[in-house]
């Protein structure tokens, strides 16, 4: 019966069918992987065991007993833990990201715009700052502001100053600090208030305007609400802040907020790097925006405020957003720089001197990276959200 | 000759002459009127040019006067680049530069021994400029020489090989320009081959190839290279039989190119997804296995509209050999380091000298990859011209 014989599968040696190809190519990858994995763990506990390492967690409790520069938190030599000083390192990491950020943002949102600028001259000094900056090595640029910059500052006595308000020297920089009393809360409360608020009066006018086609003075109310509540309430309550000036003495500066030289440097040379990159994103999301769109919104009466708020920023921002992420997760990454101007972030503390107090190699580099990972993950997912948001909606 | 007879007639009111155009406004053309539109055409835009001349009047000239004017260009020591009662101002200690510049370039290669890095270097040199040059006869010659042959002449070369009479030269003594040149120089071979693989298994329809892939490349590039770093640096030695542990160079040799794969297996795989299904599917119709398509078809394609991102990596990866110091290698800014707290030439302008020195040498090194990259932008993008 030849039609029997037709409608069965063409007989294929198992050696040329793809399904059986594809199937012993992965199991013997994962041979592979895990006999690597194996000969790994079997080395290190090896390696370990002859070194007379424990491996494990059990360094986590135990006294640290290293002083650092720069605590958020409450932490000592003698009381605090090794897991303890883990949570300092991640906080001045996070804080020198966040502050990082934002100052970059704004650094190369303003040159990015520069240097599409029609002032010839603006637009120059933008492209050479970029040029410049993006050429050279951040490691290098952070200890040109480190050793070259920062460390050549006139000493404390020298220090200069901003009416006795604000100081720099080698030591660092020295700024009021504000002083909370009892009363504070009320202001605080005010502004969640205000900012729960102003969100509230937005949505409220969008409705308004898709509904109607009038328009309300977001932001003015806004502006009102956020910075106006916590204003007067801080008035009602009598004014429960003052600021502490900081007090230049013989020897020493007192009171006041200090800021260390490693976090200037480090913030310094994170921001002009950072925002070099920002720029370049940026001036290419605007030029992604053609021009028709921008003429066309000219032919609709609309004037260049108004063109550049509603048709060429929202359409720049769905190109910009996506490299955007990833230049906030380089600096991120970038900031474990820190470890060279002798700034306590993560990896000063944690994989250089809890890893050579400890010898626990391992355990310190995984829990770093994993604290970096997650730092990415977070991030992306966030931007990811945002992004979606703000895509293009096509059908 | 109706034409002619009424050419010839001579009336008053009939120009005869084509008069030539005014010339425009003197406050349009020009200078002055480039000065007019670029410079000063609104308020704002004159504000903005105030603000940029102080910027550039703040910055620039003091630049200058560091580097060249009050600059001290010869001395044996220190004591050339001191501030003193006659010359207050001490600018640039070039001096430093030229005393320490063999160390920069060498480290503490042996002396008898550097004419071998000067033939790395020339080595090198050869092949750059013949894969560069889109001209050159057999460029895929070229490729095999710089991807196969240099590495393995100047591994023997570099580190020697006694029975050709070669002495070992251990690689802590390497240092300086040639151990950045090597570390970005194997990041730069071995980051293109690993990261087409990545990129293709991320692509593949194994999910075991697929899920090894993507979890290598987002490991690595979410995290920092000072990571990778250390964990090459700790953490391989203690993986690997004790009788075989790497040196230092080494490990961070390793350390670098899982870093610059990750980075390349994300630029090759944007440059395959930008190949139209279509591709894929006539190179299938015609018969070619998957390695024969990727080969012949997709992968040419592909890398081609890369150029210009494998050629940024690379400016990324030069610039982050920079953090080897972290492992303990003598690179080109280690050896600055070094060199810039030597008592020898203790003096307040060395560090600034020695940093200015390396931005130098890195911004001239960047800047010509990311103008080749420009360029190739540019030539390949005459191609969808119309």
């Amino acid at each position: 019966m030849s039609i029997a014989q037709d409608s069965g599968p063409p007989k294929v040696s198992l050696l040329y069918d793809p399904k059986v190809r594809s199937i012993a190519y992965q199991v013997i990858l994962c041979a592979i992987i895990v006999f690597l994995a194996y000969s790994a763990v079997r080395n290190a506990a090896d390696n370990l065991a002859r070194a007379k390492i424990a491996s494990g967690f059990g360094f986590w409790n135990q006294a640290a007993g290293f002083d650092i520069s720069q605590t958020l938190i409450e932490y000592s030599a003698n009381a605090s833990t090794y897991g303890r000083a883990f949570w300092v390192g991640l906080l001045n990491t996070l804080l020198v990201a966040a502050l990082g950020i934002v100052l970059a943002t704004i650094v190369g949102f303003l040159v990015g715009i520069a240097r599409l600028s029609k002032n010839f001259l603006l637009a120059k000094l933008s492209a050479g700052y970029v040029e410049t900056i993006r050429n050279v090595p951040l490691l290098l640029q952070l200890l040109f502001w480190y050793n070259a910059v920062l460390k050549a500052l006139p000493d404390l006595r020298d220090s200069w100053g901003i009416g006795g308000v604000i100081f720099l020297n080698n030591r660092g920089f020295f700024a009021p600090s504000p002083v909370f009393s009892s009363g504070i809360e009320l202001v605080a409360g005010a502004f969640v208030v205000g900012v729960i608020g102003a969100i509230a009066y937005a949505r409220w006018a969008k409705k308004k305007q898709d509904a109607t086609g009038k328009q309300s003075p977001v932001g003015l109310v806004a502006l009102a609400l956020i910075i106006g509540l916590p204003l007067v309430a801080f008035f009602a309550a009598g004014m429960p802040a003052t600021l502490e000036f900081p007090e230049k003495g013989r020897f020493n500066i007192r009171g006041g907020l200090e800021i260390l030289p490693e976090l200037v440097a480090l913030l310094i040379g994170l921001v002009f790097y950072t925002g070099a990159f920002i720029a370049e994103v940026v001036r290419a999301g605007i030029m992604a925006v053609s021009k028709g769109q921008t003429e066309a919104a000219g032919a609709l009466g609309l004037r260049n405020g108004p063109t550049l708020k509603l048709v060429v920023i929202p359409q720049a921002m769905r190109v910009i957003i996506p490299p955007l992420t990833s230049q906030y997760l380089n600096l991120t990454k970038n900031s474990s720089l820190a470890v060279f101007v002798g700034y306590p972030d993560l990896v000063q503390i944690f994989t250089g001197t809890v890893l050579n107090q400890t010898g626990q190699a391992v355990e310190v580099v995984m829990i770093t990276m994993a604290v970096y990972l997650s730092i990415s993950l977070v991030t992306s997912m966030a931007m990811n959200w945002y992004n979606a948001r703000i895509a293009l909606v096509e059908r | 000759m109706a034409v002619a007879t009424q050419d010839s007639v001579n009336h008053s009111y009939v120009r005869h002459a084509q008069v030539d155009a005014m010339p425009a406004p003197a406050a349009t053309t020009g200078a002055i009127g480039w000065i007019r539109a670029n410079l000063l055409s609104s308020a704002t835009n004159i504000a903005l040019t105030l603000f940029s001349a102080l910027l550039i009047f703040w910055i620039v000239p003091p630049i200058i006067e560091f580097v060249f004017v009050h600059a001290v260009w010869s001395g044996t020591d220190r004591e050339a680049c001191l501030p003193t009662a006659e010359r207050p101002e001490v600018g640039a200690c070039w001096a430093f530069v030229h005393d320490r510049f063999s160390y920069f370039i060498y480290g503490s290669y042996p002396i008898p021994e550097r004419w071998r890095v000067d033939v790395f270097f020339a080595m090198l040199a050869v092949g750059i400029f013949w894969l560069l040059w889109l001209e050159a006869p057999r460029r895929d010659l070229g490729a095999l020489y710089f991807f196969v042959v240099v590495p393995i002449v100047s591994y023997i070369l570099l580190n020697g090989f006694e029975t050709i009479g070669l002495r070992r030269v251990d690689t802590s003594l390497w240092g300086g320009v040639l151990v950045t040149i090597v570390v970005s120089w194997v990041g730069i071979v071995f980051s293109l081959p690993i990261g087409i693989l990545l990129a293709l298994g991320r692509r593949s329809h194994m999910p075991a190839v697929k899920l090894f892939s993507v979890i290598f490349i987002e490991f690595v590039r979410g995290v920092p290279l000072i990571t990778v770093l250390f964990m090459a640096s700790v953490m391989l030695p203690l993986f690997v039989p004790d009788a075989y542990s790497p040196d230092k160079l080494l490990r961070a040799l390793i350390g670098i190119a899982m870093f610059a794969s990750a980075y390349m297996a994300e630029v090759v795989r944007a440059g395959l997804q930008a190949i139209p299904k279509g591709q894929y599917e006539g190179a299938m119709a015609v018969g070619l296995g998957y390695w024969q398509m990727m080969y012949l078809i997709v992968l040419p394609q592909a890398l081609k509209i890369t150029i210009p991102n494998i050629v940024n990596t690379y400016i990324g990866l030069f610039k982050d050999t920079t953090l080897v110091v972290i492992v303990g290698i003598f690179d080109f800014l280690r050896t600055v380091e070094v060199s810039r707290i030597d008592p020898k030439w203790a003096a307040p302008t060395t560090s600034a000298t020695g940093y200015v020195f390396a931005a130098i040498f890195y911004f001239i090194f960047c800047y010509s990859m990311s103008r080749y990259a420009k360029s190739v932008e540019a030539r390949l993008a005459k191609g969808d011209r119309r």
